[in-house]
């Protein structure tokens, strides 16, 4: 690796004269720098992807976990009496913020979506629902189970882990993906690099067996071609990650309620992250190159 | 009387062995083979090309090596500088067993070998003078510091009005100058040609040989690969050549027989 490193010091150096003496390539280099582009600007939404999930995860853990719900099922007689008794308890419970009894008129909305408006609630046996807020350091809902269980029998208490769970989970599978997808993307920029260097070898084979006649080391055979192919993809790359990040720049906004689709893109610092990506791709195209010339080489005399 | 006599027999005995040193001195100085090949096959796929094969090239010895085509002759060329391996048996150019060099280490021995081929062999997209620089370039060397000596070359071989032509606009003669103008610029020790006549004219193989036999003057090992009888008997004329036959997978040496 220390090799690798003082060659591609050497390579960024410039040593056009190594080069030269490869015959230019018209269309392959075409063929190199546009699957490269395509490469990174793939990579940039597989990066804003698992960037947006990852806040997303973070939201949602947030958000859910700050608010829990109490339901109250008890026979018409004792449902005014539990409720004021799961108020009471909530109230002195400490990390809980607030805690509110829904109305009728508000337990009649959340059902609307299901029943239609013209539900009669209240001659139904809903239970009653309390929504509960926490403060920053959240309560312990073991200990208000208990607690509840005691004062009001038909209390249960709801703090939303149920649905948190499976949400985050696939927040974070999603972020998975998305840095499966980057990986994934750098191994098939390595492949088809690798694949362009062997052609241009196989096309500069003639060449190749010039070189070695009149003394050429593997090192400066492998240079004229390692240099050619790290700088078509660097450059290609630096092509694909500015038209991704522009093209993430002006996605079209959407309103809050848009939720997951608003968070796609960029915030803050990470707007640099991007930018990771070319000397990547040059990295990846030069350890391509040099392993596919110098296994190359290795089977000539 | 005395003393003269001693001092007589002390210079005698200085001079005795100041000879006796310089004559080991030239032993082990003619020990040093260019080449040396002992007992060297060489198989290909199908069967033996060359068998027992020993040979030792002397600094400074100028040969032909003659024989029917397809007897392998470009195969014992092409062993002498190690672009194959011998299958079985010892090469050693320079000394070095070549079995026991490294990629890195036959590159840098080639640079001490130069190699004209039939068919040239340049780099088609670059001009005449960048392919004679071009061991110089490989070699890491600055090849603008070189600019002079490549122009004496280009001279020497009579193409300094070509230097910016493309292989492809060079004639046969001028493409065979060429070529041995590349694999002199490293002023190599050994000139290893494989048919350099092949292509070209009587009076432009004339010249060739001419520029071989002034290299060898210089102090160049000579080998020369070619069915051209002609060609040897005028280089004989000029050269103190010694004449290899390879038939039957061995390698002879022919006789006056030319």
């Amino acid at each position: 690796m220390k090799l690798d490193a003082s060659e591609l010091i050497a390579l960024l150096k410039g040593d056009s004269q190594a080069d030269k003496v490869v015959p230019p390539s018209g269309y392959t280099a075409t063929l190199t720098l546009f699957t490269s582009a395509a490469m990174a600007f793939l990579a940039v939404f597989a990066l804003a992807l698992s960037l947006a999930t990852g806040r997303l995860a973070d939201r949602w853990a947030s958000e859910l976990a700050r608010s829990s719900t109490v339901r109250i099922s008890a026979p018409a007689g004792q449902m005014e009496a539990q409720t004021r008794a799961a108020l009471e308890v909530l109230r002195t419970t400490t990390g809980v913020a607030s805690a509110k009894a829904l109305s009728q008129e508000e337990q009649r909305k959340l059902l609307e979506p299901w029943f239609g408006p013209d539900l009669p609630i209240e001659n139904l046996p809903v239970p009653q629902l309390i929504e509960v807020i926490e403060d920053a350091s959240g309560y312990d809902s073991d200990g208000l189970r208990l607690r509840l269980s005691a004062e009001a029998p038909g209390a249960v208490l709801d703090d939303h882990t149920r649905w948190r769970k499976p949400l985050i989970r696939a927040a974070d599978r999603l972020r998975f993906l998305g840095v499966l997808s980057i990986f994934l993307i750098t191994l098939a920029t390595g492949a088809m690099i690798t694949l362009a260097a062997n052609a241009a070898l196989s096309a500069n084979a003639q060449v190749i067996s010039v070189l070695r006649l009149v003394g050429a080391h593997d090192a400066y055979i492998a240079r004229a071609f390692v240099r050619r192919f790290t700088l078509r993809a660097l450059s290609g790359a630096l092509i694909g990650v500015v038209a991704g990040m522009l093209a993430v720049a002006f996605l079209p906004g959407t309103s809050e309620a848009g939720g997951f689709l608003t968070g796609l893109g960029f915030q803050g610092w990470h707007w640099l992250l991007p930018f990771v990506i070319p000397p990547l791709a040059a990295l990846v195209a030069f350890w391509a190159t040099r392993t596919a010339a110098l296994r190359r080489l290795k089977e000539l005399t | 009387m005395d003393w003269r006599r001693s001092i007589f027999l002390i210079v005698v005995a200085i001079e005795t062995f100041s000879i006796l040193m310089h004559n080991c001195l030239q032993f082990v100085k003619k020990g040093q083979y260019v080449i040396e090949l002992q007992n060297v096959a060489y198989n290909y796929g199908g069967g033996a090309l060359l068998s027992d094969i020993s040979l030792k090239l002397a600094p400074g010895s100028f040969h032909f090596l003659t024989g029917p085509s397809g007897a392998g002759k470009s195969t014992f060329l092409k062993l002498c500088y190690m672009e194959l391996a011998a299958t079985s048996g010892r090469v050693q150019v320079f000394g070095k067993d070549v079995a026991a060099m490294g990629r890195d280490e036959i590159a840098r021995n080639r640079q001490r070998i130069g190699v004209v081929h039939q068919d040239c062999r340049f780099l088609d997209h670059l001009s005449i003078s960048a392919n004679v620089a071009l061991p110089i370039r490989v070699s890491g060397r600055d090849a603008s510091a070189e600019e002079a000596n490549l122009k004496d070359l280009l001279s020497w071989v009579g193409l300094e009005d070509r230097a910016d032509a493309l292989p492809a606009e060079l004639s046969g003669g001028e493409r065979q100058r060429a070529a041995l103008a590349r694999a002199v610029i490293m002023s190599p020790d050994v000139v290893l040609a494989d048919e350099p006549t092949g292509n070209v004219d009587w009076e432009m193989s004339k010249r060739l040989i001419s520029l071989l036999v002034e290299l060898n003057k210089m102090g160049k090992t000579i080998m020369i690969a070619t069915h051209d009888l002609n060609l040897i008997r005028t280089a004989k004329s000029q050269v103190n050549a010694r004449v290899l036959r390879i038939s039957n997978r061995q390698l002879q040496l022919a006789g006056a027989d030319l």
